[in-house]
């Protein structure tokens, strides 16, 4: 059979791909393939941290009524080259009180684990470095050692300040791990398995025109908004940025890493917020799959990328909308709004998964969900005052 | 030497240590990791067991495993604890220095 | 005995050995960690990709840092550790090797009746799923009770008592 311009061009990568390693001995052809493809994921997740940090702080920048930058090249879009070239011929300082070698491997930790992560992830039609049948366990576990690496760097600069946004960012971490995971274990219950790929070849087929993803259900709806709310707090985004508050601990727990370090830093967390859009992308929206059926002619990968840059933008216009969170909102947000909604998340699709098909389904669900959702948001606000705001200085 | 005895051997390694740093250590706390070590080495031999085993489809080894991991995680929460509470009233987690009866 | 093996082998006992004998804790949680994703390591070689992934995301991802938090609230600046080993550190380092001599001979010495060629086996999700809820449903459920039982216990431990005098 031979395939149609439109598999070629969908399988275009893949081709290439077998077509390099095909000229090497047998015995090396597996081992370069999966070079082949950590290159590929590095080079590419790299440029899009560069592009995300030009349209943040653009972006950013519109929000607040400002430009942003505009220097460096068409539109300021070269922005990333000069940072780079600053971060890497910046001086490499080291608190002569620090830990050296444990200093030294916190940011390679982070980088590495934010890169792990990846592997498990489908960018596209047979674009995935390793379907493992644990795949999603195999991404919470090496998201954990993202807890690790963020220890490490506040622990060993001997900084009060790196400490505090060490513990801070820990206990977060912790505490919204726990919603992270039972949100995505609804599609895992309806998915009956462990593996990123046979998740995301479950949501391939189309009704009509629309599309069979998990989003298109009740536990779906509430479980991306669960999970991308336990993402932007896992990944350390504003409104949770707690761990690296500027106005109170500086900058938390990589204050005292400078240069290609501190670089290496923004890398990483650019790189867990990707990953965890991308699993969110994977469970919920339909991986690589095409929105509507009449637009499949569109390659798999671009269709993953465009709904990985539209999260992102959701991200930036999140940040700068809302204000930072105090530590005691953050917890009891986690432990009391978020880990019953998750659990109730959990029952209400074992209840749809056994009702018969149709709009009572929907409904039952429906309001199984917002009734404790609106009883909840109420009882966090129980007990507490609010007066009216009073201005001091500006009245 | 077959390969599943390396594996036991490895294992036997790691509990000895476990074991020796259980013995040894002053600090409480690294008390408690000589103990999880130990518990680890089981868990490598459960596996390892199960991997060479006449019977790998009953996966009895793995459970095994997975159940151990299970109650590790419940024996170093409470035994964190414990370290803990004990800390709070003695102000050491020292073990030499935790000798009296009386509180 | 591959190369692999034999590289696993050595980091996961290179990181048991620098916990259980490093002077700084924080080192020795550190040292652990390595040696826990060692073992992972050793169960994803042995085809039980489940158990590995429990592995690393309960000691590293769990345990690890609990330990480290514990750390962390009981360091004493005034504490005085002029040896970190205790003054029986001799007998009990002699009980260990005892012990690792008596198991080396026993493995040493015993014919074990299988496992010169390993199967091709695998332990997949499914199988565990399917038989954590049917074979083994009791022993889950007594575990996740036991987990609830350990997850009060420790917060009622941990938790700062009211002083009633004060």
């Amino acid at each position: 059979m031979i395939p149609t311009p439109v598999q070629q061009a969908d399988q275009i990568f893949v081709t290439l791909q077998h077509r390099l390693v095909s000229y090497l001995p047998a015995a090396f052809q597996s081992v370069a393939d999966v070079i082949l493809s950590v290159i590929a994921i590095v080079l590419v997740f790299a440029l899009l941290f560069a592009v995300t940090t030009v349209l943040e702080r653009k972006g950013l920048g519109r929000i607040q009524n400002r430009y942003g930058p505009n220097r460096v090249g068409p539109a300021g879009f070269f922005q990333p080259l000069a940072d780079g070239v600053k971060s890497l011929t910046k001086e490499d300082l080291v608190p002569r009180t620090a830990d050296q070698m444990v200093h030294f491997m916190a940011p390679v930790l982070l980088v590495l684990a934010a890169f792990l992560a990846y592997a498990v992830l489908p960018v596209g039609r047979n674009m995935v470095l390793a379907n493992l049948n644990a795949g999603i366990l195999f991404f919470f576990a090496v998201g954990t050692l993202v807890e690790l690496a963020v220890f490490m760097a506040g622990w060993s600069s001997r900084n009060k300040y790196s400490l505090l946004g060490a513990m801070r960012a820990i206990a977060q971490m912790i505490s919204y791990e726990v919603p992270l995971v039972l949100a995505s274990i609804v599609v895992i219950m309806a998915a009956g398995s462990l593996s990123t790929v046979s998740i995301v070849d479950m949501q391939t087929g189309y009704s009509g025109i629309w599309p069979h993803w998990f989003l298109f259900t009740p536990w779906g709806i509430a479980g991306f908004i669960l999970f991308m709310i336990a993402a932007t707090a896992e990944s350390n985004r504003s409104p949770f940025d707690l761990p690296e508050g500027e106005s109170e601990i500086i900058a938390g727990y990589y204050i005292e890493y400078s240069g290609f370090k501190f670089a290496l830093f923004f890398l990483g967390e650019y790189l867990g917020m990707f990953a965890t859009s991308g699993l969110a992308i994977t469970l919920f929206l339909g991986g690589w799959a095409a929105p509507f059926s009449f637009l499949t002619w569109i390659p798999s990968y671009l269709w993953f990328f465009a709904k990985l840059l539209l999260l992102i933008v959701i991200f930036i216009w999140i940040r700068g909308t809302l204000p930072r969170l105090r530590m005691d909102q953050l917890m009891s947000f986690a432990w009391q709004f978020m880990l019953p909604m998750t659990l109730i998340n959990v029952f209400v699709a074992g209840v749809w998964h056994f009702m018969p098909a149709g709009v009572i389904r929907w409904g039952v669900c429906a309001l199984v969900l917002v009734v404790p959702a609106f009883l909840l948001s109420r009882g966090l606000k129980q007990g507490k005052k609010f007066a009216a705001r009073t201005y001091r200085f500006a009245e | 030497m077959s390969s599943l005895s390396s594996y036991l051997l490895v294992s036997a390694l790691i509990f000895s240590i476990g074991l020796a740093g259980a013995l040894t250590r002053r600090s409480a706390i690294l008390v408690l990791i000589g103990i999880e070590l130990m518990l680890n080495a089981a868990n490598l031999n459960f596996i390892a067991f199960w991997r060479y085993g006449p019977n790998p489809q009953a996966l009895t080894g793995v459970m095994f495993a997975i159940f151990s991991i299970g109650i590790a995680a419940a024996e170093a929460a409470v035994g964190l604890g414990i370290i803990l509470a004990v800390y709070r009233h003695s102000k050491t987690t020292e073990l030499d220095q935790m000798n009296s009866m009386k509180g | 005995m591959t190369a692999t093996f034999l590289i696993l082998a050595a980091i996961t006992i290179a990181g048991t050995v620098a916990a259980m004998a490093m002077r700084n804790l924080i080192h020795c949680v550190l040292a652990l960690t390595l040696g826990f994703a060692g073992l992972a390591a050793l169960y994803l070689q042995l085809g039980a990709q489940f158990v590995g992934l429990t592995q690393i995301l309960v000691y590293v991802g769990a345990v690890a840092i609990l330990a480290v938090f514990v750390i962390m609230m009981t360091q004493h600046p005034t504490q005085t550790t002029e040896s970190i080993f205790s003054s029986f550190w001799f007998s009990g380092s002699l009980i260990a090797a005892l012990v690792f001599a008596v198991l080396g001979w026993a493995i040493h010495s015993s014919r074990l009746p299988y496992g010169i060629a390993p199967p091709h086996a695998e332990a997949a999700v499914q199988p565990i799923g399917d038989a954590l809820m049917h074979k083994y449903v009791l022993p889950l459920e007594i575990m996740g009770l036991l987990l609830t039982a350990a997850l009060i216990g420790a917060v009622v431990l941990a938790i700062h008592e009211k002083r009633r005098s004060a």
